[in-house]
C-alpha cells in the first residue's frame, strides 16, 4: 500500500470533523526547548566572543533559520505526510517570495551604493 | 487497500487530498485557507523586512539601532513570546481533548504572557519618542517604527482575537466550529513568532552590534 497510515481516519467519512490530536504535549514542550535554546544561543552568539566577529551576521541567519524550522515543525505542525503536501507547497511559494524581495532589494540597493557618487 | 476494494464501503482512506476519495475534512480545508492569508501576512512583512534591511544605515545623524535598542528587554519579550507560544500549544490541546476549563486557564496565560510582551514593546516605545527617536527622525527609524510596530500591531489584533476566542469557548463549549476557529488562531499565534524571529535577528540583535 503506498499510503502512509491513516488508520485513524477508517471510521469517518470525508468531510466530518476529524478527532485525533495534531499533536502532543511532548511535541509542544521539546519546540519549546528547542526555540529557547536556539534564542540563547542567538543572544550568546552576540554578547560573547564565541564567534569570529565577522561571522556573527552569518551565525545569527542560520540560527534564526534553524528556528524558524523548529516553529513550523513543532508549534505549527507542518510534517512530511499526504496531509502537508499543499501547505508546504503554499509555504514553498512564500518562502520564494521573501528571498526574492528581501534579497532582492538588499542586491539592488548595495549595488547602487556602490555606484553612486560620494554626496 | 482493503477499504477501497470493499464492495459499498467509502474508500475515507483516499479522502485527504488525493482527490481520490471525495471531499477533504472541513477543518483540513479550513486550515490550508488560513494557511495562505498568513503567508500571504508574511509576504507583506518581507516588504517591511526588506525597507529595514536598506535603511537600517541610514540614520540622518540621527539615533542608531545601538542607540535604541535595550537588549535586556529585547530578551524578556522574546521569552514572554515563546512562552505565550507555548501555552497556546497546550491550550489547543486541552481544546482538542475537549476539557473547556483547561484551555481556558491556558487561554489566560497565552494572554497574559503576550500582554507582557505588548507591554515592554510600548514603553521601549514610549521611551524611544521621549527621547527624540520618532518615526520621521530619520529613514532608520521609519522603517523600524513601522517594522516593529506591524510586529506589534498584529500582537495587539491577536490579543482582541483570543480574548473573543475564550469568550465564544466559555459561552458555546468546545463545538466544531469554535475548535476550528481556535485551530486558525493558534496558527495566527504561532506565526506571529516566526516574524519575531526575523525581527529579534535582523533588527535587534543585528542592530545592537
Amino acid at each position: 500500500m503506498q499510503y502512509v497510515d491513516h488508520h485513524q481516519f477508517d471510521d469517518r467519512s470525508p468531510g466530518v470533523e476529524q478527532q485525533e490530536p495534531t499533536a502532543s504535549t511532548l511535541t509542544y514542550t521539546v519546540g519549546f526547548a528547542f526555540a529557547l535554546l536556539l534564542t540563547l544561543a542567538s543572544f550568546a552568539v552576540t554578547q560573547t566572543g564565541l564567534l569570529w566577529a565577522p561571522g556573527i551576521p552569518v551565525g545569527l541567519v542560520v540560527l534564526a533559520l534553524a528556528q524558524i524550522g523548529v516553529h513550523l515543525i513543532f508549534f505549527l505542525h507542518i510534517g512530511f505526510g499526504p496531509e502537508s503536501t499543499n501547505n508546504i507547497v503554499a509555504l514553498a511559494f512564500g518562502a520564494w517570495i521573501a528571498l526574492l524581495v528581501i534579497g532582492g532589494s538588499i542586491l539592488i540597493m548595495a549595488n547602487l551604493d556602490a555606484n553612486m557618487m560620494p554626496m | 487497500m482493503t477499504a477501497a476494494t470493499t464492495t459499498g464501503a467509502v474508500p475515507t482512506e483516499l479522502a485527504h487530498g488525493h482527490g481520490g476519495g471525495g471531499p477533504a475534512p472541513t477543518r483540513t480545508v479550513v486550515a490550508y485557507g488560513f494557511w495562505i492569508f498568513i503567508l500571504s501576512d508574511v509576504t507583506m512583512f518581507t516588504a517591511l523586512f526588506a525597507a529595514y534591511a536598506v535603511l537600517a544605515g541610514r540614520t540622518a545623524d540621527g539615533p542608531t539601532a545601538s542607540d535604541v535598542i535595550n537588549l535586556r528587554h529585547v530578551f524578556i519579550e522574546t521569552v514572554c513570546l515563546l512562552l505565550s507560544s507555548y501555552a497556546c500549544g497546550l491550550g489547543a490541546l486541552s481544546a482538542e481533548r475537549r476539557r473547556p476549563g483547561r484551555y481556558l486557564v491556558f487561554a489566560a496565560l497565552t494572554f497574559a504572557l503576550g500582554a507582557a510582551f505588548l507591554f515592554i514593546e510600548i514603553s521601549d516605545f514610549v521611551d524611544m519618542a521621549k527621547a527624540g527617536a520618532v518615526p520621521s527622525r530619520s529613514a532608520f527609524l521609519s522603517a523600524f517604527w513601522t517594522l516593529v510596530g506591524m510586529h506589534g500591531a498584529h500582537v495587539t489584533t491577536g490579543l482582541v482575537w483570543l480574548a473573543y476566542m475564550a469568550a465564544q469557548v466559555a459561552a458555546k463549549g468546545l463545538k466544531p466550529h469554535v475548535l476550528r476557529r481556535l485551530l486558525c488562531f493558534s496558527l495566527f499565534w504561532h506565526a506571529l513568532d516566526i516574524i519575531w524571529v526575523g525581527v529579534l535577528t535582523l533588527v535587534y540583535l543585528m542592530g545592537a552590534m
